[in-house]
């Protein structure tokens, strides 16, 4: 085992020579990673998920919301257009906006009174021209120079993405073809209504999260739940599909019956003979067209897209440092739900988020990776399930997505 | 109205043979203290104060919390870990239905193995009691929890 020397910085660390069927460990703890994730990801040209409009309907509506570690507010102005701007005011850095949610004229940094328009123009300076002839701004301050920094938005259907980057490319070609028709098949441009948020703080490394939600055969083996219950398994239809990048992918299953065959007798895991005491938990109902049941999106870089049968939630990735990353869960579903689909939405709520019967696996799997992982930087992680290439596949027996991910990850990252 | 004593200390009894049950894992015991059609809900503050139906924990009936039992005991993978459950400021309002209404402040530590223990949630408790078979049961149970941000993940009722 070669140690790695301490002066060799990270980013000018060697990859290990299998390419993308290895990743280094040193990837999960390494601050200066961190920073260049920052830097080149967060703050680079991606399109980053930052709201439903559902969650900010009416003129003057604000949410916060983080890109990578940076606060922004998303608003809505008197035009109906909506802004995204950092959460920082650009007198000396305040966070102005201290609420998650809420409505506003305008804002008003509390430290020192400047006041900004909901599209962040600086309307206001309290003693711009000092007091009784004493102090005040230079006389060349000009006011159009200091508003908030103002972030490239980006709206399809009611979801709402911003860019750091001035220009970034099309959306929708950011997506591409294939993936903009997943997209598009739960966000239709039917309303959308917020059923409620979730959060968890996780400690692990954010990279770990689309690992897990792009590489389908753990979910056969590690979810018991799911397995028994017949939600999502090996042996069903389904497909692992990227992008042209392989920044963006889908994971697809189709419906199967919950029986005893080769597949599940190679999961130790699998309980045949348990039921539910209370079935209303698993009624779900076909409501998309095509016989997929689950479709798991992840977007590049932040977003989880999660459609598991009639729960559906954006997983939104907040980074909080090499070692810990916030998922923040925003569950909902569309404005003329009948009462009785409402109501199978917020049962089958309980599969997922910090209490899910399904994603508890998945956190407590990340944390205990990060134990393994951070103390031993000079190892390397194996992906090699399905081949070690990164394409798109009619099964889940593959990590193609997750080499698709490094393999663009790479290319940003320059390392 | 003055409450009578021995209500008080039936519904402070109710409450910590709730704590005992979760914090000692005997989890069909803290089923029995719900009512057959019960509703138990683990709310986060922010939720419920906007009017926003969703819970991170659902359950309908005492069936529901049973098939949480199983996942505890048989589905889930999750790492050891100690809880114990603090209630205080207990207050009960009889209501002219027969019904009681409750409420009181919980805390919830968490020992993760190798870790120190810490605060792992805190909140309070709404409830409906009513009397079967003589004894107190919850027929509703909203845990409202102040911070939104779950450590990583709630696995044990609240």
């Amino acid at each position: 085992m070669t140690f790695l020397p301490n002066d060799v910085p990270a980013s000018r660390r060697p990859w290990p020579a299998e390419a993308i069927s290895r990743v280094p460990f040193w990837l999960y703890s390494d601050p200066e990673i961190y920073r260049l994730e920052q830097e080149r990801i967060f703050a680079g040209p991606a399109w980053s998920y930052v709201a439903l409009e559902a969650e900010i309907p009416n003129p003057g509506d604000f949410k916060r919301s983080v890109i990578g570690d940076k606060p922004v507010v998303v608003v809505r102005d008197e035009t109906g257009a909506i802004s995204v701007v950092v959460n920082r005011c650009a007198h000396r850095g305040v966070a102005f906006c201290q609420r998650e949610f809420g409505s506003a004229k305008e804002f008003v940094c509390p430290y020192h009174q400047w006041t900004y328009d909901l599209r962040g123009k600086l309307l206001g300076v309290p003693f711009r021209r000092g007091y009784k002839g004493q102090g005040g701004m230079p006389a060349d301050f000009a006011p159009e120079a200091h508003g908030l920094q103002r972030l490239s938005v980006a709206r399809r259907h009611g979801v709402v993405f911003a860019s750091f980057d001035p220009a970034p490319e099309k959306f929708e070609d950011y997506l591409g073809p294939l993936m903009l028709g997943y997209f598009d098949r739960v966000f239709t441009g039917r309303p959308l209504a917020v059923l409620g948020h979730m959060r968890q703080r996780i400690p692990s490394n954010w990279k770990l999260m689309f690992e897990n939600i792009k590489d389908p055969y753990h979910a056969s083996l590690l979810h018991v739940f799911l397995v028994t219950f017949g939600l999502f398994r090996l042996d069903q239809k389904s497909a692992v599909e990227m992008d042209e990048t392989g920044r963006h992918a889908v994971l697809v299953s189709r419906k199967g019956e919950q029986a005893t065959n080769d597949a599940t007798r190679e999961m130790r895991s699998f309980k045949a003979d348990f039921t539910l005491n209370d079935a209303r938990l698993l009624d779900p109902v076909r409501e998309f067209a095509g016989d997929a049941t689950v479709v798991m999106q992840t977007l590049w870089p932040n977003l989880i897209v999660q459609q598991q049968s009639n729960t559906l939630a954006m997983r939104q990735l907040v980074t909080r440092g090499p070692q810990e990353f916030d998922l923040v869960w925003t569950f909902f579903g569309y404005d003329d739900d009948a009462p009785e689909m409402r109501r199978r939405r917020l049962r089958q709520a309980n599969l997922m988020g910090p209490s899910g019967y399904v994603s508890i696996d998945d956190s407590e799997i990340m944390a205990a990776s990060q134990d393994g992982i951070a103390p031993y930087p000079e190892a390397n992680g194996l992906f090699e399930m399905g081949g070690r290439e990164a394409r798109n596949e009619d099964h889940m027996v593959t990590e193609g997505a997750i080499r698709g991910f490094y393999k663009y990850y790479r290319g940003v990252m320059g390392i | 109205m003055a409450m009578d004593v021995a209500l008080r200390l039936e519904v402070e009894d109710l409450h910590a043979e709730y704590c005992a049950a979760l914090d000692e894992g005997r989890y069909e015991d803290w089923a029995a203290l719900f009512t057959e059609d019960c509703l138990y809900r683990i709310v986060p503050r922010d939720n419920h104060e906007r009017g926003l139906p969703l819970a991170i924990m659902h359950c309908e009936s005492r069936g529901m919390l049973l098939d949480r039992i199983v996942a505890i005991r048989e589905t889930s993978y999750y790492a050891p870990r100690t809880l114990r459950h603090m209630v205080s400021g207990i207050r009960v309002a009889a209501e002219a239905d027969g019904a009681l209404r409750g409420q009181a402040n919980y805390l919830v530590l968490q020992t993760l193995p190798e870790q120190p223990t810490t605060l792992f949630n805190a909140g309070r408790y709404l409830d409906t009691m009513v009397r079967e078979a003589g004894r107190l049961r919850l027929k509703e149970r909203l845990c409202i929890f102040d911070s939104i941000v779950v450590p990583n993940s709630l696995i044990v009722p609240i």
